[in-house]
């Protein structure tokens, strides 16, 4: 959904986005300790196996981001996520993009990341459940709909020519936002009811 | 034929695939990317799975069709408000040409890549020692995650659970990766113990890789040249 593939974008825009991801790697790098590399690499995998699974949208389906819920869980870890995950889409099944490796990390993961930063504090300091599920359906729907956004500018930025094309895409992105805040308020809830310290980014 | 393109050469095939993805992305005329296209086709006819070919992600498909009706030109044909343009349709074809060219070249080159692999690879190629870990470890545990949901939704549908457009199926999957994101923490926590257990010591000992061979470097200076070839026919 997010993905550009190699053979559009300007050679500009593909670098600057393969700088903005390799900093934003670096920044996640410099956090992990041991134990927080596993907790990384195994969440990684969930979250990619999660974005596997295809929800019913109307008569198509969607595959989910899930990138507000790395960015809540992992912090800047999430640029890492979502790095390992569209290389094994690559390696496992052949779409994606070499090229646009960082554009695609920065579009996915830093919408994920600056919404876990505003909203991962009021979310695990929530009390009442239903304030709980709002903040994070903002931070799941919220971060699609940045996405969204963020493809329409790189496509912009590439050629003007493709300005109105880039409107019409905007509002293809509402439909998996309204299933990504819905799925996401409910993964919270989850944890929160389970195991509300697996919802904070640092190990102890 | 792009077998002998393709080096053997994890390493290489990497770095070969990069460049020529890269050269093949920033051609802009439509013969020259025609003739890339054709090539590549041609080269790998029978060796890579075209089915693979058919998933288009829906706003490229948005793109090739707007685009001959949004750019501004020669009007080549009239359908009610809508005009095409010469000018719209070669930039679509133009933009068909290289997506397609690059994602034969992504398919001949790391369709068969083993994922258990990448690490070793990537570390051959200097990556920060932290992300390769979590590239060699990423991998090995999809594998028993992806079990794990397709587990989790067989007993969904056991029992009787059918996915529809409505909260009801939200919240069921949202249960779902909930649970899979709590079963990868402990797994996580077990995976911590056992590897202290075995000494551990914060770095994974990654087998040297032989030596690339002739054969491997004869591929990427094949695959560069014709990237090379491709960019200088472009700009003269």
């Amino acid at each position: 959904m997010a993905h550009i593939p190699d053979g559009i974008l300007a050679a500009p825009v593909l670098i600057g986005g393969a700088a903005i991801a390799a900093a934003g790697i670096g920044l996640a790098l410099r956090r992990l300790d041991d134990r927080a590399i596993l907790r990384t690499a195994l969440l990684s995998a969930a979250f990619f196996a999660g974005s596997l699974i295809s929800v019913p949208m109307g008569p198509s389906s969607v595959h989910l981001l899930l990138s507000g819920l790395m960015g809540i869980m992992l912090g800047s870890g999430a640029f890492v996520a979502v790095l390992v995950g569209l290389v094994l889409q690559v390696v496992l099944f052949g779409f994606g993009g070499l090229t646009t490796l960082g554009v695609n990390t920065v579009n996915i993961a830093l919408p994920g990341v600056i919404a876990g930063m505003v909203l991962g504090p009021p979310i695990r300091r929530a009390v009442r459940p239903g304030q709980r599920a709002a903040l994070a359906a903002l931070a799941g729907g919220g971060s699609v709909l940045a996405t969204g956004g963020m493809v329409a500018l790189c496509l912009w930025l590439s050629s003007s020519d493709y300005m109105p094309i880039a409107r019409v895409m905007l509002a293809t992105y509402l439909p998996l936002a309204l299933a990504e805040a819905a799925i996401t308020a409910t993964v919270i809830g989850f944890l929160a009811r389970v195991e509300p310290e697996a919802l904070a980014p640092e190990v102890r | 034929m792009i077998a002998r393109l393709v080096p053997g050469d994890l390493r290489l095939r990497l770095i070969a695939a990069f460049v020529l993805v890269a050269c093949l992305s920033q051609l802009s005329h439509l013969p020259v990317a025609g003739a890339a296209l054709a090539v590549l086709a041609v080269a790998s006819l029978g060796r890579v799975p075209l089915r693979r070919l058919r998933h288009v992600e829906g706003f490229v498909l948005l793109l090739f069709v707007m685009l001959p009706f949004t750019l501004p030109g020669t009007p080549l044909l009239t359908l009610g408000p809508l005009e095409m343009s010469r000018e719209g349709l070669a930039r679509a074809a133009l933009l068909a040409c290289k997506v397609l060219a690059s994602a034969l070249v992504l398919l001949a080159f790391l369709g068969a890549v083993e994922p258990a692999r990448l690490g070793a690879a990537l570390h051959a190629l200097r990556l920060p020692e932290p992300l390769v870990r979590i590239f060699a470890l990423t991998p090995r545990y999809l594998a028993l995650i992806r079990d794990e949901i397709r587990r989790l939704r067989e007993a969904m549908r056991a029992r009787g659970f059918r996915p529809g457009t409505n909260r009801h199926s939200w919240r069921s999957y949202g249960n779902l990766i909930g649970m899979v994101i709590l079963r990868a923490l402990d797994r996580a926590r077990r995976v911590d113990e056992a590897m202290r257990c075995r000494g551990f010591t914060g770095r994974f000992p990654h087998a040297a890789l032989p030596r690339p061979g002739l054969r491997d470097w004869r591929g990427v200076v094949l695959t560069a040249g014709l990237g090379v070839v491709l960019v200088l026919a472009d700009r003269g």
